[in-house]
């Protein structure tokens, strides 16, 4: 057991049966490939599909052929030779190039098809032998760096980092990329890289008009309006909500807690909705504003004010998380040094709190900034004529002009613009963060917040407690009356009886309600998500925090970009890249699993590095004197360690999962319809009751779901984590 | 089996432009307890860790028991490590991170218990077997560290500053301890720390470290009565250095001249006298008290004299001296070193 290590850099069995099967057995392409008239097309694998003429599969084939050579011979030299990498590199590339050269209809570029005149025919995407392929080479690649000392030569790390860098690249930077080409093409499909410029600086994108009195302005400026006011006013209440539980007697400080766990479990449209029946022209609160006081119904609701006032509830509180850290760990000592030297406690705060407080306050707008950018359910609620750059996107691909170049530009400046506050927050929280963790504990007592400021807080809170109260009662009753709309309180279950019918006969149990399909695919798809996207997120946070290897600050600063990217334009650039060989998967549930686990990953990934940061390294060092590898050093003492944080992922990978829908929206198709999507179809149609009703049924679902995770996990402590998972995306890069 | 337990030839190990640990050299006998000293940085801890295999050199060779293990990790190495937190694993009971080693390295998981039931009982922690680290005494941490270090037999055990999370009393309980049971099994015993008292009460012999290099190796005695360079007769104990000029073989400073009958050397040279070998006389002009402590144990002096101002410590029973006091400086033959840096 001593010469493990000789066997380490032996040529990977697993990955080399696996390859084998890929070119040798498993049917290489998605569907059968059109005959090309040579040899025996029965055969579908890559082996078959050379003979019969396909020779730019060669490659992939004779490079497993000569890997299995080497395995043979049972020299070790050989197996760890560096020249398998290059091979193995090889492979990899002309495997990738032959790909996406060789399209659906024939060859991308002319001279290809004069290489190969059969290219001409096509090829259809990958099927299983081409994915196992793809994975097999993947890991040979892994297993020949770790021979080469990479990852310190572990074999483990080596393999997860190939891996995710592999899969980050073409879950996350190819669609991105995809969809940058995407941008150069008129919606005939010529390629014309004049037409970006065109689309780039059409007037409805940059219009001022409405700042000179001249109509609307373009939908780029309508984006930061909404953005800046909804990050500005976001972290104004945030602020008097963290004042308030920090720097007075509040008494409702658990309530405030449970409540601001609430959006995070609320489905998209629901709140929207809500507002709608206080608000809208014929809304109960509009209503009673024209009894009392003659206010006339208008459908001011609609717009701007309409979807602040929802990105607010959303928003608040998350900023309250981030600012209640930021102010929590304000060392007291600095307010009592000012007080001893004379400062009134209004002075003090304005001249030593405030300034403490700023990188908070700069990262809680940020954080608010960018979600509001990325909102789609409330402004497709509640927009009216109000035009932003998701929805806009949205309906180029959705709508009844199918123009995939226009949502590219869109969404090429979308993400511009959330990326530029991501970089402008790790850069300001990087720099500017004034909280300093000793590890002492803080002398000294909080100071109380002053008169005047304590005032104005309660202002800010009060009527947004009212506020949440009234949307949340809505939803509450809306599900299970008769027209919560018009105030009619007849109780019935007419709504949910649309939704969930059933009935159990002789043949088992009957789903006959509308709403049964897309909940079960929303549960499966969830279901099978949280674990995968924990893993993924974990296992990366665990290389990022405890391994030493090449290229680790791209990797990190890879795995953080992913986090930055709308889901509008995820959803995007997922139809650019994956409606079209060789890695067509729309309209399969993989994709959306796939979707799910690169947009939810990061929070995994803080919530891990965040954990292990507090996990002395030495209890990995002790089990590896112990003789334990990198694997067995994971699983028996990193990950029960960090149970919390692996609970956190699961719980929020699901949630997510199940309310998201800015990048689903683009990825259901009739068989595999997701929950958010069939509301937002039966919001379109003025079906409010069933959404509320559909949307009430899917919170307890989340609620028994979260639950139910923390039993299996076997730790419960919702209220830390849930704040943990919160303030997590505010955090600098470490 | 030879008997050379641990062996670095040339061993160097960078970080990218740092240097912790250039090109060093030693060799560690079995049954040895061998100490690396220095202040923080000097590249004990990481010698340390290129021994547990818990860092690769960047160059040279490292041996284990006769075998080249330069190139193998942690895993695949036979070493036992203390941690200085003990990095005892909190979400396993004593006898599972007794027993964890065993079992990660094929043991079925019956007789690894045996094993570290066994252990745990020589080390005096019998019946806490159940019990979570968290639930121990600070001592009873460490032993059980301690226990999950050498249930394996390994070629060598590791002490990374084991005392440091000790309390100040009990510390030298602790260490007569690990000695003690260095000796009972017959351990080949690496430790580090950065307390010379310390290292001199435990160790066989002690590596003396500054700035990544090996300043001097010798036994706790050769290293305090004659420290090679300024940085040891420094680092190990109080020392009083005095600059001068070797002439016709004898040392020579204002008002001092010392005779050198081993060394053929000439020009300026530095010599150390250790604090008590300097011996005070009541009357006389070599010098004046400075100033003058009572410390229980013995007294120490500061002292003015032509050469510069000497730290001495004086018995308890000699004649107590006070501040201002004309005094005689009486340096014995064999009370002084010469350095072999200038």
């Amino acid at each position: 057991m001593r010469h493990v290590l000789a066997g380490m850099n032996r040529l990977g069995g697993l990955w080399l049966l696996l390859g084998l099967a890929a070119v040798l057995v498993l049917p290489w392409y998605k569907v059968a490939a059109p005959h090309t008239g040579e040899g025996v097309a029965l055969w579908g694998s890559a082996a078959g599909q050379v003979l019969a003429g396909r020779i730019w599969l060669l490659p992939p084939v004779l490079a497993m052929l000569a890997f299995s050579l080497v395995r043979l011979r049972s020299d070790e030299r050989w197996q760890s030779h560096p020249s398998i990498l290059w091979i193995a590199g090889a492979a990899a590339g002309l495997f990738l190039l032959q790909a996406f050269a060789i399209g659906l209809r024939g060859p991308a570029f002319d001279a290809v098809g004069q290489v190969f005149p059969l290219a001409t025919m096509g090829q259809p995407g990958l099927g299983l032998g081409g994915f196992l392929f793809g994975i097999a080479i993947t890991g040979i690649i892994a297993d020949a760096l770790a021979a080469r000392g990479f990852c310190r030569g572990e074999r483990f790390a080596a393999n997860a980092v190939i891996f995710v860098v592999a899969l980050l690249s073409l879950f996350v930077f190819f669609p991105i990329l995809r969809l940058g080409g995407a941008a150069l093409f008129t919606p005939e499909g010529v390629f014309q890289p004049g037409v970006f410029v065109t689309r780039f600086t059409a007037p409805d994108l940059w219009g001022l008009g409405c700042f000179v009195g001249q109509g609307r302005c373009g939908v780029v400026i309508n984006t930061l309006i909404l953005g800046i006011s909804s990050g500005v006013l976001s972290t104004l209440l945030g602020l008097a909500l963290a004042l308030l539980v920090a720097r007075t007697g509040f008494r409702f400080k658990g309530a405030l807690r449970a409540i601001s766990i609430l959006p995070i479990i609320t489905p998209p449209f629901v709140v929207g909705v809500a507002i709608i029946v206080l608000f809208g022209r014929t809304g109960l609160v509009t209503g009673w504003l024209e009894y009392l006081f003659d206010i006339p119904r208008t459908r001011w609701i609609y717009g701007l004010p309409g979807i602040l006032l929802a990105q607010v509830l959303a928003f608040a509180p998350i900023t309250f998380l981030v600012l209640l850290g930021t102010i929590e760990a304000i060392n007291p000592t600095l307010e009592e040094a000012s007080k001893t030297l004379g400062a009134k406690p209004l002075k003090t705060f304005q001249s030593v709190t405030w300034p403490l407080l700023r990188p908070g306050l700069a990262a809680a707008f940020l954080l608010a900034f960018i979600e509001s950018l990325a909102d789609f359910g409330n402004p497709i609620v509640l927009g009216g004529g109000y035009d932003v750059l998701s929805i806009r996107i949205f309906f180029a691909v959705v709508g009844a002009r199918y123009d995939l170049g226009n949502a590219a530009v869109l969404s090429i400046i979308l993400l511009s613009l959330t990326l530029g506050a991501f970089w402008l927050q790790t850069r300001w929280l990087g720099r500017k963060s004034y909280v300093t963790i000793t590890g002492k504990s803080d002398a000294g007592l909080v100071a109380p917040l002053p008169g005047p400021l304590k005032g104005a807080a309660y202002a800010a809170v009060v009527p947004w407690v009212v506020f949440t109260l009234g949307v949340y009662a809505i939803i509450l009753i809306g599900g299970i009356v008769n027209d919560v709309g018009r105030w009619d309180l007849t109780p019935t279950f007419r709504h949910l009886l649309t939704a969930f019918s059933l009935e159990i006969g002789p043949d088992g149990v009957q789903f006959f309600g509308s709403a049964w399909n897309s909940l079960h695919t929303t549960l499966l798809v969830s279901a099978i998500a949280a674990p995968l996207t924990t893993a993924i997120g974990i296992l990366t946070a665990w290389l990022i925090s405890r391994q030493d290897f090449a290229g680790k600050r791209s990797f990190e600063f890879g795995t953080m970009l992913s986090f930055a990217v709308p889901g509008t334009v995820v959803g995007v650039s997922y139809v650019a890249a994956f409606n079209v060989p060789p890695v067509d998967i729309t309209g399969t549930m993989a994709i959306l699993v796939i979707c799910f686990m690169f947009r939810n990953m990061p929070v995994g990934l803080r919530a891990g590095i965040a954990a292990l940061s507090q996990i002395d390294r030495s209890m990995e060092e002790a089990s590896q004197t112990m003789g334990a590898n990198g694997l067995s050093t994971l699983r028996t003492v990193v990950l029960p360690l960090i149970r919390p944080a692996i609970f956190t992922s699961m719980v929020y990978a699901f949630v997510t999962a199940m309310t998201a829908v800015s990048a689903v929206i683009f990825l259901v198709s009739a068989r595999h319809n997701m929950a958010t999507a069939y509301i937002m179809g039966r919001v379109e149609n003025g079906e409010y009751a069933l959404a509320i009703a559909y949307s009430a049924v899917l919170m307890l679902i989340m609620i028994a779901s979260i639950a139910l995770i923390g039993l299996l996990i076997g730790k419960r402590q919702l209220g830390r984590r849930t704040q943990l998972q919160n303030t997590a995306p505010a955090l600098p890069t470490a | 089996m030879t008997d050379t337990a641990i062996e670095f030839v040339d061993v160097v190990k960078c970080y990218g432009a740092v240097t912790a640990v250039d090109t060093i050299n030693f060799s560690i006998s079995r049954g040895e307890l061998v100490t690396f000293l220095g202040p923080s940085g000097c590249g004990k801890t990481t010698s340390l860790r290129l021994i547990a295999g818990l860092e690769l050199p960047t160059s040279g060779t490292v041996r284990i028991a006769g075998e080249d293990v330069s190139t193998r990790a942690a895993p695949d190495r036979n070493v036992g490590m203390v941690f200085q937190s003990y990095a005892l694993f909190p979400h396993m009971s004593v006898i599972e991170n007794v027993a964890y080693g065993p079992t990660i390295r094929g043991s079925d998981k019956k007789s690894a218990i045996a094993r570290g039931h066994e252990i745990l009982s020589m080390l005096g922690l019998e019946g806490l077997g159940k019990r979570l680290p968290s639930e121990l005494s600070g001592g009873q941490q460490q032993r059980v560290a301690v226990a999950r270090a050498i249930v394996q037999q390994p070629d060598v055990l590791l002490f990374d500053e084991p005392l440091s999370n000790v309390d100040a009393k009990l510390r030298r309980r602790v260490r007569e301890e690990i000695r003690d049971l260095q000796r009972r099994f017959n351990l080949t015993a690496v430790y580090v720390t950065h307390d010379q008292e310390e290292a001199l009460a435990v160790s066989d012999r002690i590596i003396v470290m500054s700035n990544g290099k090996i300043a001097q190796i010798g036994t706790p005695r050769e290293l305090y009565e004659s420290p090679s360079s300024r940085f040891v007769a420094d680092f190990i104990g109080d020392a009083n250095l005095i600059e001068g000029q070797i002439e016709n073989g004898a040392f020579r400073a204002p008002g001092l001249s010392l005779p050198l009958p081993a060394t053929s050397r000439t020009g300026p040279a530095v010599i150390s006298i250790r604090p008590e070998r300097i011996v005070l006389k009541k009357s006389g002009s070599d010098g004046k008290v400075k100033s003058a402590s009572y410390l229980g144990s013995r007294r120490e002096y500061r002292v003015e004299t032509a050469y510069g101002t000497l730290l001495v410590s004086a018995p308890i029973s000699a004649p107590a001296l006070e501040p201002g006091e004309e005094i005689s400086v009486i340096l014995s033959p064999g009370g002084y070193t010469l350095l072999s840096d200038a």
